[in-house]
């Protein structure tokens, strides 16, 4: 593996080939946001929050997919990038049914870190209001889809971590909802383990665990650091 | 199947030609129309008149004046009738006895042909789409043949190179730059994929070609396959085209009988599959990446590029993806040569284009033109302008994803650079012409319909995005918008189109931005706080 | 829901019902491969008519496929029904050439006519009411499939008779 120099704002970063532009800026602390990225699982490149521009390229690139090259510059924070991270943020907060102050993930939740980074203090968007469930058939957890942001972190834990594939995701557009099995009740699903990585790999607070408090509600994210560590380096760092 | 037996079919099918032959159009736009007892009221008139021996009656593609069908052609350049039907098809046949023709006739010299340039559609509505033999005799199988047996792949790369042929998909890449990344582009396998995943509404150029001259395509992915090496090839069709995929199964079949597809094509050591894959109505399975996903048997949702197709496609193989139309040109360039098809269109569009002409104008149908034909020409000469003497507001090109061009801007060029330059783009061909009575506003918002309810909904900008200036566009139609709305709209346009994934999303806002450019009038005056609102308060269209 | 006498069987299923065999045929066509799945949802709803969740656990079964990456790709695309569809069929096709002469009117008339909107069926299983994305026969716009047949020059008067014809006719059976 050979090793390539680029620029990132303003600033030299040497990365190994074969990296992304996301792992080589977090590893010398420029941080990009994300929302659907979960390091050692496959990208998603859906959520568009960690696009930044690349000289010389017509598009904006998604930094968890691109990979580096020798003598590549690249911007990750500009004005109008940190406005159209604002503007995600926003969508995604007009589309679900998103109230903080109610949510067991309340100060434990990725979205609203993103949206007081962004500076996201009122919503200039219209609300939907969408129609959706919860479901609370499985006896450690729960899902409450008002709060799904449709990351596929769940889905890619399960099936790529876990093995067990049992969350997917259904339909389309504006009617995408996370499925167990046949879209049928979390409790009644003969796939999955409870192993809860989906629980630990859910930015928000769709996926919890029952009975526990707003306090209490830890993604545990470092637990899921340390089985890919474990299984893909064979390396036990707890 | 070597060159002596193809010769012969050529020979078989010139000798057992009878010396006049009706032909009934029995493409989709004339089935709709009840042609195919058409068809079988001529069959029986010819057998009834005791001329079966010197007339032959047959069923073809697409004879492009799609309104007036069903269409019955005598001989290519005997008469022409259009609207015919069963009470008036047997006069058809009467005519060849000195009768007189009942059916309305429409005259082969009218600017709507008279004005077109065929290469691709050279054969619909002339040959039977699904005999084989009836395509080898006009000339078809040979460039295979002479692109394996006189040529390297590197030639035949060269020859479409120069041709100067661009991507017919839309978006105009030079195609023969893809197929030379392809080639060189290491893999255990390559790929050929032929996109039929035609969505945009008002479109049916592919699936008329598909329907009406089915082995000019597979001719033309099997000469793509022997240039980048390829060994297997997809064709993704749109589910709702059953015609069309029951005539590609057929020639398919047919092809792989003679020796012309499959193991050691023509007996030389090439080998090259096609097989069919179906879609199942998702319009962003047009994009490739998606497309590819599909033809996996997965969601049709994108993936970012890069990497791109050509190295990373199907299976993680180098993956060479273009449009029906793309390859229908290149039998012709092979045979004919680079210089041949240059010559035709501009210096940076060569060779033809297919469009859709649709629409409030005179002449609804198929419409091939040089590229670099003004915009007028192929709506008021071949189309012949609107109906009753109305006038062109706007022309609607490129589907979801382009824009609106107004009326002032008809004198402009059809290539993919002068139509970008006014806002829109050449997409695969539909062309909506739009009269004075039509709301702007409106059609913007029934794109933007469109592209809601066709977004996968993988990115949060193409999913929420859509559906938020969905709801913008519906309040300004209400004229229950503001200002603030309108802004607000603007931003979410641009926004929309700079961080989508894939292109669905990137030009999701084009026919509303394009509106806004020409029409902002229409939007204007119908905010609330615009002082010509209350005139138009009730959502009457304003004009 | 998943049957546990499905798995002991190598072929068909506990229904015993025919359809099972022909689709796993097309199955076995495809080699049991996972990129096949789209070919074979089209199969099976071409045998049953729409796609029930014992027939989805079935494929998913025979495919070794997780049951959720199944229904994921048969709620994607808009070809592949769950719900039963009605006796007959009435396709109004929205595309643009048929939007510009008047389709959004034809849509109104079924509503008024039947009270069901897109997508829906009547209460009695007589009509589904579908939209299209355009079926490509644009040049004789506005466009509608009643039951397979492609109709053109469609009025707002054609349409209604057509779905009347067909409730009067299923209220007389």
């Amino acid at each position: 593996m050979s090793v390539v120099t680029l620029t990132i704002n303003d600033q030299l970063v040497s990365a190994s080939s074969g990296e992304t532009i996301l792992q080589a800026a977090r590893s010398v602390g420029i941080d990009i946001p994300t929302l659907c990225y979960v390091e050692g699982l496959t990208a998603h490149g859906g959520c568009r929050m960690c696009l930044v521009e690349v000289e010389g390229a017509r598009q904006l690139q998604p930094a968890c997919f691109l990979n580096v090259n020798e003598g590549m510059t690249i911007r990750t924070e500009t004005d109008q990038l940190r406005e159209y991270r604002k503007m995600i943020v926003e969508l995604l907060l007009a589309e679900g049914n998103h109230t903080c102050s109610i949510c067991v993930a309340n100060n434990n939740c990725e979205l609203q870190d993103a949206a007081v980074e962004m500076g996201v203090d009122h919503e200039r968007l219209e609300y939907t209001y969408p129609q959706r469930e919860v479901d609370v058939s499985h006896e450690r957890f729960g899902v409450d889809h008002n709060r799904c942001i449709l990351c596929t972190r769940c889905v890619r834990v399960c099936d790529e971590l876990e093995g067990a594939h049992t969350w997917d995701i259904s339909g389309r557009g504006a009617n995408l909802k996370m499925i167990t099995d046949m879209n049928q009740p979390w409790g009644e699903s003969p796939t999955c383990t409870s192993c809860g990585k989906c629980f630990m790999a859910c930015p928000t607070g769709a996926i919890f665990q029952k009975g526990s408090t707003a306090s209490e509600l830890d993604h545990n994210r470092a637990k899921l650091d340390f089985l890919i560590n474990a299984r893909e380096n064979q390396l036990w760092e707890l | 199947m070597d060159l002596t037996e193809l010769e012969n079919i050529v020979t078989k099918e010139a000798a057992d030609r009878k010396p006049c032959e009706i032909r009934c159009c029995i493409a989709a736009g004339c089935l709709s129309a009840n042609s195919n007892d058409v068809l079988s009221t001529l069959r029986t008139a010819v057998e009834d008149s005791g001329m079966a021996d010197r007339v032959n009656v047959v069923g073809v593609g697409c004879m492009r004046l799609c309104s007036q069908g069903p269409l019955v052609g005598v001989d290519i350049d005997g008469p022409l009738y259009c609207r015919v039907t069963t009470d008036n098809a047997s006069s058809i046949v009467a005519t060849l006895n000195g009768g007189q023709g009942e059916a309305e006739t429409f005259e082969r010299e009218d600017p709507f042909f008279a004005k077109q340039t065929s290469l691709i559609l050279k054969n619909c509505g002339c040959i039977d789409p699904e005999r084989i033999e009836s395509y080898i005799a006009t000339g078809g199988y040979r460039a295979l043949h002479q692109a394996l047996f006189e040529l390297a792949p590197s030639d035949v790369i060269e020859t479409v190179t120069r041709s100067g042929l661009r991507g017919r998909g839309g978006a105009g890449y030079p195609t023969g730059v893809k197929w030379a990344t392809v080639a060189k582009n290491s893999g255990e396998r390559r790929f050929v994929v032929c996109n039929a995943d035609e969505g945009d509404p008002g479109a049916f150029m592919n699936r008329s070609v598909l329907e009406s001259d089915p082995h000019r395509v597979l001719e033309g992915m099997a000469i793509a396959g022997f240039a980048i090496g390829a060994n297997q090839g997809y064709i993704y069709v749109r589910g709702e085209y059953t015609l069309a995929i029951e005539r590609l199964n057929k020639a398919i079949k047919q092809a792989g009988r003679m020796g012309l597809l499959g193991t050691g094509v023509f007996s030389s050591p090439f080998d090259f599959r096609i097989d069919v894959r179906i879609g199942a109505g998702a319009f962003v399975c047009g994009e490739e990446t998606a497309l590819m996903a599909s033809i996996m048997g997965q969601r049709g949702t994108p993936t970012p590029r890069p990497p791109y197709p050509a190295e990373h496609g199907l299976w993680g193989m180098p993956t060479l993806l273009n449009n029906v139309e793309t390859f229908a040109n290149v039998p012709d360039i092979i045979r004919n040569g680079a210089e041949w098809f240059a010559e035709i269109g501009t210096p940076q569009s060569t060779g033809t284009k297919v469009f859709c002409l649709t629409g409030n104008v005179v002449h609804n149908g198929l419409v091939e033109v040089p590229l670099g034909t003004p915009l007028r020409t192929i709506v008021e000469e071949i189309g012949g302008g609107v109906p009753n003497g109305g006038q062109i507001k706007a022309v609607q090109t490129g589907g979801p994803s382009g824009g609106c061009i107004p009326q002032e801007h008809l004198d402009s060029p059809v290539d993919y650079e002068s139509l970008g330059k006014i806002g829109s783009i050449m997409g695969s061909g539909g062309m909506i012409v739009m009269d004075d009575q039509t709301d702007m506003v409106d059609v913007a918002r029934y794109f933007m319909e469109f592209c809601m309810d066709e977004s996968c909904g993988k990115c949060i900008p193409c999913r929420a995005g859509t559906v938020q200036m969905k709801q913008l566009l519906s309040r300004i139609v209400d004229g229950s918008a503001n200002r603030a709305d309108l802004e607000r709209l603007e931003k979410l346009c641009d926004m929309v189109s700079r961080t989508s994934l894939c292109g669905l999303g990137q030009t999701a806002p084009n026919p509303t931005v394009s509106t806004l450019r020409y029409f902002r009038d229409e939007y204007e005056s119908r905010l609330i706080d615009s002082t010509t609102a209350k005139a138009n308060s009730n959502g009457a269209t304003c004009q | 829901m998943v049957n546990q006498q499905t798995s002991k069987q190598t072929a068909g299923h506990p229904s015993g019902d025919k359809r099972f065999k022909l689709l796993e045929v097309a199955m076995k066509r495809h080699q049991y491969r996972h990129d096949a799945l789209i070919e074979v949802l089209h199969k099976a709803q071409e045998l049953f008519g729409y796609l029930e969740d014992d027939l989805l656990y079935f494929v998913s079964k025979r495919l070794k496929l997780p049951p959720s990456r199944v229904y994921g790709v048969a709620t994607f695309y808009h070809f592949f029904t769950l719900k039963p569809k009605g006796r007959h069929s009435c396709v109004v096709c929205t595309g643009t050439a048929c939007f510009v002469k008047g389709a959004d009117e034809l849509l109104e008339c079924v509503r008024d006519e039947i009270g069901i909107s897109p997508g829906e069926t009547t209460g009695d299983g007589g009509v589904s009411l579908l939209t299209a994305r355009c079926i490509g026969a644009c040049g004789n716009a506005p466009v509608v499939v009643y039951d397979e047949e492609i109709v053109g020059h469609q009025t707002n008067e054609d349409i209604r008779s057509q779905v009347k014809g067909w409730t009067i006719g299923s209220d007389g059976a």
